[in-house]
């Protein structure tokens, strides 16, 4: 289910003294399987360009081709689109409304026409899936839950609509350490089970860079970057001008290099980091 | 979507009228809507519009925005104009079927819908000059007075400022829930009553979650910057009264005793 994105342009309050133009002329393809990040600073244009991408909003000009099938045409079915394209919002558990956990879960499945009985199961699978268990929170109130577990529900349940390609923006704001290690762990998990495409807006350099094979930059509307993230995280002034950082791992070590320390990668992880400053250590 | 609603009527601008002080305003409306109440024939009208036309020309709000105010009562002039046409004793002057419309139904009619009109027009000339927040400082001030024998002016006051400034946050939650919902496969769309009615729940219920939320975020906000209520606050920007309050309250007390001559002496 490749996902190709064609010249997509967005405005905002068109016509009227205060339009804005939220996206200009992107482009860019997902393929099967992929795990990809888009990063860009605030009101860069990442979350009006995900909202395109399950037919929230229609573009101005420009095509989404899902399969082949081009979505931003009026006569195709939203419902279809939602049964293939799955989004969690930022901060996903304001949207928890059911008395029990198990049927705010059941509401999406639900929705797309299925059976009681498929439903059930499904529901059971997506909560095994975020790492709760069924018999422990099914029959709670959501609003009983905390945060971390609350925003595990809420992706649960647009998981159990089994979505090939899984859309999250910024799935861990506000979160704890440990339940922000938890999300990522369970998004890690779904890519992993469901073999889907998973496309993440993220602000934490840290985790795109060890999570992502594919990263997006966003500056003001337009797609400005494209590649691997160690391709994209090479082009640090760029990436500086524009409002963002460095991995943490990465920017320790170019600081480090500041020192005059010779170190020759950029590691985009902790561990990497790990092995090039012992393998320095070691030389000396 | 839901971005696109204009709130409030508010219309920006820098006119003689706008530049009133909120409390001339909100009694000159007063003192107009009383003073329709005294007119008792077409004559008397006819001075009204007149001078309520000169307000709206120094206001400089365009005639278009006027009239909006209009549309959400239609029905209701529509029905006074009816019911008086068709209710009131007197002279007959056509009969269609039980229905009759008298010389007098017709005359109060016209009158009583010319009123309503024009009771709307001027009281939305003080909501298209005035931001909200400076009305609702007109009011507190306005209302101070009666702090003594109990009617709690400032809260009453911070309560309307407070509701005004959350509207559109809460629109945009509204907005954000329904998106999210939507992306659930929710529709809101289609299907009978009762199915669309049901198919709010899921919007209604985060949406009033959040609201709580909200407020309590507010309410501790305003603790911790030691808010304790009005008495003794002072404020950055005073309200003062100008030369050109006194000239619009003379024009007030002129028009109304013109009204008042011409209703009552001539």
């Amino acid at each position: 289910m490749p996902i190709q994105v064609k010249n997509l342009t967005h405005i905002y309050s068109e016509g009227m003294p205060y339009q804005t133009v939220a996206l200009e002329d992107i482009s860019f393809e997902l393929a099967d399987g992929s795990f990809v990040g888009i990063i860009g600073h605030t009101g860069s244009g990442k979350s009006t360009l995900i909202q395109h991408l399950n037919g929230l909003l229609k573009p101005k000009s420009g095509n989404i081709l899902v399969d082949g099938l081009d979505i931003t045409d009026p006569s195709v079915k939203l419902r279809d689109i939602r049964q293939t394209i799955g989004l969690v919002f930022q901060y996903p558990e304001y949207q928890l409304f059911e008395e029990t956990v198990e049927k705010d879960i059941a509401f999406g499945p639900l929705n797309l026409g299925l059976s009681e009985e498929e439903t059930a199961e499904r529901v059971k699978e997506a909560l095994e899936l975020v790492g709760l268990s069924y018999e422990e929170i099914g029959q709670r109130s959501p609003f009983d839950l905390s945060g971390g577990q609350k925003r595990r529900v809420a992706i649960a349940g647009v998981i159990a609509m089994r979505p090939k390609v899984l859309i999250l923006d910024e799935p861990t704001a506000g979160l704890d350490p440990k339940a922000h290690k938890d999300i990522l762990r369970l998004i890690r998990t779904v890519h992993r089970e469901e073999r889907n495409t998973i496309l993440l807006v993220s602000h934490n350099m840290g985790d795109i860079a060890a999570m992502t094979d594919k990263v997006l930059v966003m500056h003001k509307g337009r797609m400005v970057m494209e590649g691997t993230p160690r391709e994209v995280f090479s082009k640090t002034e760029q990436l500086i001008v524009m409002g963002l950082e460095l991995p943490p791992s990465s920017k320790f070590t170019e600081s480090l290099k500041c020192r005059g320390i010779d170190l020759a990668g950029l590691p985009l992880t902790i561990e990497e980091a790990e092995r090039e400053i012992a393998g320095w250590i070691g030389k000396q | 979507m839901i971005r696109d609603i204009t709130l409030g009527q508010y219309y920006p601008g820098d006119s003689k009228i706008h530049g009133l002080d909120p409390r001339t305003k909100i009694i000159c409306t007063f003192a107009y809507i009383i003073s329709l109440f005294l007119v008792r024939d077409f004559l008397g009208f006819a001075i009204t519009v007149a001078f309520l036309s000169y307000t709206i020309f120094l206001s400089k709000v365009p005639l278009k925005f006027i009239f909006k105010g209009l549309k959400p009562i239609f029905f209701i002039i529509i029905f006074t104009f009816t019911v008086n046409m068709f209710m009131t004793k007197g002279e007959t002057l056509v009969e269609i079927w039980f229905l009759t419309i008298t010389k007098e139904g017709l005359y109060n009619a016209f009158f009583m819908g010319l009123r309503l009109i024009l009771l709307i027009i001027g009281s939305s000339l003080l909501t298209l000059t005035t931001k909200p927040i400076n009305l609702t400082d007109g009011i507190e001030r306005l209302l101070s007075p009666f702090r003594k024998i109990g009617v709690p002016a400032h809260e009453l006051a911070m309560m309307m400022t407070i509701a005004l400034r959350f509207i559109p946050t809460l629109l945009e939650e509204t907005d954000k829930i329904m998106k999210a919902q939507m992306a659930r496969g929710a529709d809101f769309e289609t299907g009978n009553l009762l199915r669309r009615a049901k198919s709010l729940i899921p919007l209604l219920v985060p949406l009033f979650i959040s609201a709580f939320r909200i407020a309590q975020d507010l309410a501790m906000a305003m603790e911790a910057r030691c808010y304790r209520g009005g008495d003794h606050r002072t404020r950055m920007n005073a309200m003062r009264f100008h030369w050109r309050d006194a000239l619009a309250s003379f024009a007030m007390i002129g028009f109304i005793a013109i009204i008042l001559l011409q209703a009552y002496v001539f």
